[in-house]
């Protein structure tokens, strides 16, 4: 997949909320001193008088975004995932979650591929954290295309919602033209019969990668990209389940508490099927590459197919 | 409304707060009471606020940032007709609008759900924010706790309105001097708070006695005279943690603990003095 277009979901973030400025004049974006890295640079630059700067200071970020919203307005908050979810968790939590007020927690370089920063910045527990929180909308765009529906999704929605993107540059797998982004519906990105690998992120394209791998060997995997992990798509999830009989989750997030076992929490309850896990397997990460910190991690498509035969064996 | 009603009204809040946290037998009564006069204040003659319509635009907002003093919060509201008095008697009970710390979305007049100590500034200071953004003319209250300033999230929130020069800002520091684990100065005092606030900004108003109705009004007009100048405004505010009852006065271990049955009859007997008082007076 080389000659693909990569684009980062943070950039089509940063871009979306400028075209959002000239819809909307109803909100505002602070970031806490990345607005270059997270993108909102992009905002700040287009409506300097619209964005604020909270400084290293993410818990009162949240907070001044939770006062915001409390006019009616709606206010985007922006920083590394590590520090929108991780730092400022408990305010997320108790001023924004438990008052159920309209921000847009846009968090940036989310899972091991932010890469040479290493493992103090990668932060693979956001979904855990943020799905654990009542009536947080979360959303993980998989590409351009869908990162930038998703933002326009966030401004549109009532209440918190996270919004989990990426640093590394992102294949782009979904045609502009016409994609459409539903909340809360996932997408069958490729049919298949015998394993429903069931991704989202940065995940979705080496599952598309790894499913054209395993076609070769004869085996037909059916490719999910569930974009939104709360709500979660079990619709989608239990029919591809009960069509092909085998799980395999895929995400750039521990295993624990992410995209992973929220689908095993939904099978098992519902329609018990065998699922393998493949993800962050409760490490912390480290520096190095992206693409390569990926491949050692067993997060592409190769990992993938490795899990999809241990399912199916 | 004059001071000598105002007294009335606080009195009215103190058996409030008392009557709440007893039937509650739970709850934060030292912090409520001491806070009664200046909250009293508040919502009695300083806001612009309308109870049948609590959620105003343009109404003047109060962030309770050290949410549990909760019943005093609810004692100003209902007597101020946001809600029913006879409901202060369910605090803390189940399916109750009147949560254990203030929740914007259950009680009708409460501006910000609140509760996590050094929280409710940073909410403040976005509304103000957002009000200097889109031209709203209200103006934002937001009561802490001086323990509650040990809490860094406190600075990061003044820093910033200091810097974004939110003259319609009002924050008031309520120093007691005690919280849980015993005086500030035994724990780790915020002290010196004045100087603090000024550093980062603020127009910082002292207030030598935050239970004497005529000193509370006379800070608040002041804080009032300093909007326009580009500076947030603090009043640190001594009070008296417990003021009213006689056996809750500075003591610490009133902090978060409901009196028992005997203890209420005190309390109130103690309440009913102090407004035998005013009829004598009047």
């Amino acid at each position: 997949m080389t000659d693909v277009k990569k684009i980062a979901t943070r950039v089509s973030y940063g871009e979306t909320l400028v075209e959002l400025g000239a819809e909307h004049d109803d909100f505002v974006v602070f970031d806490a001193d990345l607005a270059e890295a997270t993108q909102t640079g992009k905002f700040k630059a287009a409506y300097p008088d619209r964005f604020f700067d909270a400084g290293i200071a993410e818990g009162n970020m949240m907070g001044l975004a939770a006062g915001v919203a409390t006019t009616g307005r709606v206010a985007f908050a922006s920083s590394f995932a590590m520090f929108a979810a991780g730092r400022a968790f408990e305010q997320i939590r108790n001023s924004i979650g438990y008052p159920h007020l309209n921000v847009k927690i846009g968090a940036t370089h989310a899972g091991i591929s932010v890469g040479e920063d290493g493992a103090t910045h990668q932060c693979n527990e956001d979904i855990a954290l943020m799905r654990a929180v009542p009536g947080m909308t979360v959303v993980v765009p998989a590409d351009d295309v869908e990162a930038r529906a998703a933002t326009r999704c966030a401004y549109a929605t009532d209440g918190p919602f996270y919004l989990r993107l990426g640093r590394l540059a992102a294949p782009v797998i979904n045609d502009p033209d016409t994609y459409e982004f539903e909340l809360g519906r996932a997408i069958v990105m490729r049919e298949g019969t015998d394993v429903s690998i069931v991704a989202c992120g940065l995940m979705v394209s080496a599952a598309l990668e790894a499913a054209e791998a395993l076609a070769a060997e004869g085996i037909s995997a059916e490719v999910i990209n569930m974009h939104t992990i709360k709500p979660l798509d079990t619709e989608t999830l239990f029919a591809s389940a009960a069509k092909t009989g085998r799980v395999v989750t895929v995400e750039e997030h521990s295993v624990i508490g992410g995209l992973g076992e929220a689908v095993c929490a939904a099978l098992c309850e519902h329609a018990p099927v065998p699922v393998k896990r493949v993800g962050v397997q409760d490490v912390y990460g480290e520096s190095g590459p992206a693409l390569d910190l990926l491949d050692k991690y067993g997060l592409n498509a190769e990992g993938i197919a490795s899990a999809v035969r241990e399912v199916l064996a | 409304m004059r001071d000598e009603e105002l007294i009335k009204v606080a009195n009215d809040v103190r058996k409030g707060i008392v009557a709440g946290v007893h039937a509650a037998k739970a709850g934060h009564p030292g912090g409520s009471l001491g806070a009664a006069d200046i909250i009293t204040y508040l919502y009695f003659e300083e806001m612009n606020i309308d109870p049948a319509d609590p959620r105003r635009a343009d109404r003047d907002r109060f962030v309770l940032s050290k949410g549990h003093c909760a019943p005093a919060l609810y004692a100003a509201l209902a007597h101020r007709g946001f809600f029913p008095v006879d409901d202060l008697l369910t605090l803390r009970h189940i399916g109750s609008h009147l949560q254990g710390h203030p929740n914007m979305n259950d009680t009708p007049g409460v501006d910000m759900s609140t509760g996590s100590l050094g929280q409710g500034i940073s909410a403040a200071t976005g509304m103000a924010l957002a009000a200097k953004h889109w031209g709203d003319s209200y103006r934002t209250f937001c009561l802490l706790g001086d323990g509650e300033i040990e809490e860094g999230q406190v600075w990061e929130a003044a820093m910033f309105a200091g810097n974004h020069h939110l003259d319609n800002l009002v924050l008031i520091v309520d120093h007691n001097g005690l919280q849980i684990d015993g005086t500030i100065e035994e724990v780790n005092s915020a002290m010196p708070i004045t100087n603090k606030f000024e550093a980062f900004g603020f127009e910082v108003i002292e207030l030598a006695d935050g239970n004497d109705m005529a000193q509370v009004r006379a800070a608040f007009d002041a804080a009032r005279a300093a909007a326009g100048t580009g500076k947030p405004v603090c009043i640190v505010a001594e009070t008296v943690k417990g003021k009213g009852v006689s056996f809750m006065e500075n003591q610490a271990g009133w902090h978060g603990k409901a009196p028992n049955d005997e203890q209420f009859a005190v309390a109130m007997s103690d309440l009913a003095s102090i407004e035998a008082g005013f009829s004598q007076e009047a």
